[in-house]
């Protein structure tokens, strides 16, 4: 029973990254009609930059977990403004292409510095060691990181879905023509959506780095797993990927415990179920 | 007629006779080291290998004797595949005689094939699989360092002794793993103890908290990890997040590297016993050359015994070719003769090659000293035990490969 | 066969014309290949490439749907050869009809799924599906995962081609790639051909015209992916093995770049695509990663300013259709 409380959590962490990541993709995809292939780039810099942070500033955790997504948040919106802009009229998949050539550029130069392994980043001292809760053992940091990931998402959520800043976003999403006629800022606002969407990515980065190590290919794999989670949840709505992403966690912590052989494959298996059943995806809208 | 063909005959023989005199000058040689150059075993073989590749070239002198020597290197970044095709533009196109190094069994095996069909040499100093030298042996092949047979023998048989009789595997999952909890579960079981399961993970993991979780509700007594470099030093890290020690487990580590003690640390390493065959500070020789090795790393690292192993195993290759007079660059007789001598350098001190392409040498098991015990920077061993070359690796009797006559 | 096809789209006769010369050229070249001493495993790997991109060309050029998920084919293809191969000891003949196959029973499974989506839905579909079989032949024991299936013989073709002589390897590959690539020829410029572009262009109008339109796009995919399969099963007897690397996303990455630097939808393109791209890859392989960021600058290089691709430019400097 004990390894089976610590394997729904092990899902759970793996799950706080789906959602962290898929809201990200989410939040950009409606704004920029993007599917962003560089999100596991950038994930993998929010890692390094609290590496960088640590290592040759000597500014901790903390710090790193405000520092790290607003730095990289830059980056993304220097990307924005500089290449993605040039591609609003044309194929979406020409967005695909052009962040999956990113992808390739961020993390090949950082392999080249670095190597394909992995370079430690240790647990913050506050957060180190582990709670015998009696019918399983706490590890305190990976319960930190589910319980700070489902605070940023439901404030992400607020954000959009409640505050007037998210109703302007939405609005543009639905037409940005009219939105503009109003006189906001419409290539702002993308930019700035960018910015959040990839800022998501690198929080999430960082708090992964004392447990997946920081690697340069950390995010490769993790993209495409996150591509399932919103294939399965649809990018209609922001809290269909919070849950989604939490909730396939959850299903492949529970296979790992009983069916372990399956557990790198189930989230794309349920994929294909959920296309067959419903192609729009679970909270997807009818378009396409 | 017949006199036309006789001469025809002689004249052929002339030919080939002048054609092998002048190959038998031939001192042009070609090193290719391949190796992991950016990935989780590249501390342990990498660059520091092609250094020592580099330190046997210069200090076998032969330079000065009239020969060419080229070392070329390469990243076969774990894969197979990649490492085949290099190794076969190197025969084919830049004519490398010798591979050195080439880690990871999966590589290893592969490359193994390549090299018996193109004749080449293959002096392997980083891979774990005991199949190079028993079913998968090979006439251009010899296996330097270690083994997995000799690993479980020393370690694993060392761990039951001391109680550990239940055992847990957690087992890269590729050649290599395979061949070390196969070989280890052996000795478990010879020695009486017993083996209550396995998890196998993929190469090159990052988080390893699932397969803990695994082995953690096994309730064995040894956790026996069965795999190397950056994904041992990963598992003995997060072990201690999810409580296996502090819950009574004992982790085993069955292949463990100088480079990745050094990269744990003594307070997390301290303990832990395992098996090499070379280590800087055994004697005067190998103090001598792991400081001349250590001048000229980046990171001031002591070799590790796969680098020390590319230094011995060229040393011995160039030693065959001095006695032989030239470079036929005929793998297949090349190796015979290294076979044939008795090998002799400071690192691994006497020893000899078998018919079946294994080297020996003497094994010594190693315990992690206490921060408190360790006078300075890397000096992380206490020798603790040692096998004789003869009785560390396979006995012949037990083996099936086909160069073994019985 | 129908208005649409005859009316709006025509094959004219003379672009036709043009890429028959083209072709002819390029299989005179390719056979002068062994004559020249360049190193000939080299030009084998590029034209199993070659074939791979004409077959994901297939969709997207002429489709309009961009699989991320190639690789399945080209190393499912590669795993059922080398199986039938080393294990079960069968002719290269039945090595790769066994692989082609395979490849083509994938294509139909993958795709009923893949095609329920379209755009970047299904990219992500097919990327998503690939990593599913990543990870199966991960696991299963036939593919010995990170090992890869290795030492592969090569056998004789027909019981007479010797493969295992480069020479004649050569030429049986060039064959294949040859007989591969007029397939492609052909089915773009058949009347099944017109019907995917009208979908490309336009998919309401075509389901409004009366085509069942999923039909033709499963049916291209198949297609597809059977050529791709193919390609896989040829490259088993050059490399002489079958590994992950054939499986992994990169791999799909890397037939996009061939196909988006040769240029998309573009006969031709795929060729020369996956001439340029194997030949940086063999002369920078001393750079290590720098490889994969010249693919990404390329990538990006290509997506903002280059879209036509290498043979689309020259096209369109000639205005003609390669």
């Amino acid at each position: 029973m004990q390894a089976l409380y610590a394997q729904l959590l092990v899902g759970l962490i793996n799950g706080s990254f789906y959602a962290l990541l898929s809201l990200g993709l989410a939040v950009i995809f409606g704004m920029l009609n993007i599917i962003n292939f560089a999100h596991g780039a950038v994930y993998m810099m929010g890692a390094f930059c609290a590496y960088f942070l640590l290592n040759v500033m000597g500014i901790g955790y903390w710090p790193a977990l405000i520092i790290a997504p607003i730095a990289v948040g830059i980056f993304g919106m220097i990307l924005e403004r500089t290449m993605l802009q040039w591609l609003s009229g044309l194929d979406h998949l020409y967005g695909l292409l052009l962040t999956f050539g990113l992808a390739l550029i961020i993390q090949g130069v950082f392999q080249n510095y670095f190597g394909s392994s992995g370079l430690p980043y240790a647990i913050p001292s506050e957060l180190q060691g582990g709670l015998n809760l009696g019918f399983m053992f706490l590890p305190i940091y990976r319960g930190w990181v589910v319980v700070f990931s489902l605070i940023v998402c439901i404030a992400t959520w607020y954000l959009i879905e409640k505050t007037r800043l998210g109703a302007n976003l939405r609005a543009a999403t639905e037409n940005p023509t009219l939105v503009r006629a109003f006189g906001i800022n419409v290539p702002r606002m993308i930019t700035l959506t960018y910015g959040l969407g990839v800022g998501l990515a690198a929080l999430a980065g960082v708090l992964s780095a004392p447990i997946n190590q920081v690697r340069p290919l950390m995010g490769a794999d993790l993209i495409i797993v996150v591509f399932a989670v919103v294939v399965i949840g649809g990018m209609g709505s922001i809290m269909g990927s919070i849950i989604t992403g939490f909730a396939l966690g959850v299903i492949e912590g529970l296979t790992k415990y009983f069916y372990p052989e399956a557990s790198n494959t189930v989230v794309f298996v349920l994929m294909v179920l959920v296309l067959l059943v419903k192609p729009t995806g679970l909270t997807g809208r009818a378009t396409t | 007629m017949t006199n036309r063909i006789s001469a025809l005959l002689l004249g052929t023989a002339l030919v080939f006779g002048a054609c092998s005199a002048v190959l038998a000058q031939d001192k042009t040689i070609k090193i290719g080291v391949l190796t992991d150059n950016s990935g989780l075993y590249s501390d342990l073989g990498g660059a520091g290998s092609t250094l020592a590749a580099q330190m046997a070239v210069e200090d076998s002198g032969l330079a000065a004797k009239g020969w060419k020597i080229d070392i070329v290197s390469a990243d076969h970044q774990n894969k197979p595949d990649i490492a085949v095709n290099t190794a076969r533009q190197w025969i084919d196109v830049d004519k490398v005689d010798i591979f050195m190094d080439v880690l990871n069994s999966g590589v290893a095996l592969a490359v193994n094939n390549l090299v018996k069909e193109k004749n080449a040499i293959m002096i392997n100093t980083g891979a774990a699989s005991s199949d190079l030298t028993n079913a998968q042996c090979s006439p251009n092949t010899i296996h330097w360092v270690y083994d997995t047979y000799m690993l479980a023998n020393s370690t694993g048989q060392a761990l039951v002794k001391a109680g550990g009789d239940s055992w847990y595997f957690l087992t890269a999952d590729y050649a290599f793993g395979h061949a070390l909890e196969r070989d280890t579960s052996a000795v478990v079981l010879k020695s009486g103890g017993k083996v209550i399961g396995t998890v196998r993970h993929p190469l090159n993991t990052a988080d390893f908290s699932s397969f803990l979780l695994q082995a953690q509700a096994s309730k064995a007594k040894i956790v026996g990890m069965a795999n190397a470099g950056g994904d041992t030093t990963n598992t003995i890290k997060q072990a201690s997040e999810f409580g296996i020690v502090a819950g009574g487990q004992k982790l085993a580590g069955l292949l463990l590297f100088i480079t990745d003690v050094h990269s744990l640390g003594l307070k997390v390493a301290q303990g832990l016993s395992f098996t090499e065959t070379f280590y800087w500070d055994l004697n005067d020789g190998t103090r001598a050359f792991s400081k001349r090795f250590s001048e000229r790393t980046k990171s001031k690292a002591m070799p590790s015994m796969v680098q020390a192993g590319v230094y011995s195993g060229l040393i011995h290759y160039f030693k065959a070719l001095e006695a032989m007079g030239g470079n036929s660059h005929d793998g297949i007789k090349i190796v015979e003769k290294m076979k044939s001598m008795p090998t002799d350098d400071p690192l691994f001190g006497k020893g000899s090659i078998r018919a079946d392409g294994r080297k020996l040498h003497p094994a010594y098991l190693f315990e992690v000293k206490k921060p408190s015990e360790s006078k300075g920077p890397w000096d992380y061993y206490k020798l603790i035990g040692t096998t004789p070359g003869e009785q560390a690796f396979r006995p012949l009797s037990e083996s099936v490969c086909a160069l073994v006559k019985k | 066969m129908s208005v649409l096809t005859d009316d709006t789209l025509p094959a004219s006769p003379r672009r036709i014309r043009d890429e028959m010369v083209v072709f002819v050229l390029m299989a005179a070249l390719l056979a002068a290949v062994p004559l020249t001493g360049i190193y000939p495993f080299f030009v084998m790997q590029a034209l199993c490439f070659a074939l791979l991109a004409c077959a994901f060309n297939l969709l997207i050029g002429y489709g309009g749907l961009l699989s991320f998920g190639h690789a399945m084919f080209l190393g499912s293809a590669g795993y059922f050869t080398a199986h039938a191969l080393k294990e079960w000891g069968l002719a290269p003949e039945l090595g790769i009809l066994i692989g082609t196959a395979g490849a083509a029973g994938i294509g139909v499974v993958t795709g009923v799924v893949a095609i329920r989506r379209q755009g970047i839905y299904f990219s992500m579909i097919t990327l998503a599906l690939s990593q599913l079989l990543y990870f199966i032949y991960l696991q299963t024991p036939f593919t010995h995962g990170e090992d890869g299936i290795q030492g592969i013989p090569q056998g004789r073709l027909f019981g007479i081609l010797d493969l295992s002589n480069s020479t004649v390897l050569y030429y049986v590959i060039l064959a294949g790639f040859l007989g591969g690539f007029l397939v492609v020829f052909r089915a773009v410029n058949s009347p099944f051909g017109e019907v995917l572009k009208a979908i490309r262009e336009n998919e309401q109008r075509a389901i409004s015209l009366g085509y069942k339109t999923d039909h033709y796009k499963l049916l291209a995919f198949i297609l597809s992916g059977t050529l791709a399969g193919f390609a896989g099963s040829l490259k088993v007897f050059v490399a002489q093995n079958a590994s992950l690397t054939d499986v992994h996303w990169t791999m799909s990455g890397e037939i996009v770049l061939i196909t988006l630097v040769g240029g998309l939808g573009t006969m031709f393109g795929p060729v020369v695509g996956a001439f340029v791209i194997i030949a940086m890859q063999q002369y920078l392989a001393g750079f290590g990663q720098w490889v994969t960021v010249i693919q990404g600058v390329i990538f990006v290089v290509c997506v903002l300013t280059f879209r036509r691709g290498i043979v689309g430019e020259i096209a369109h400097y000639f205005r003609r259709s390669l």
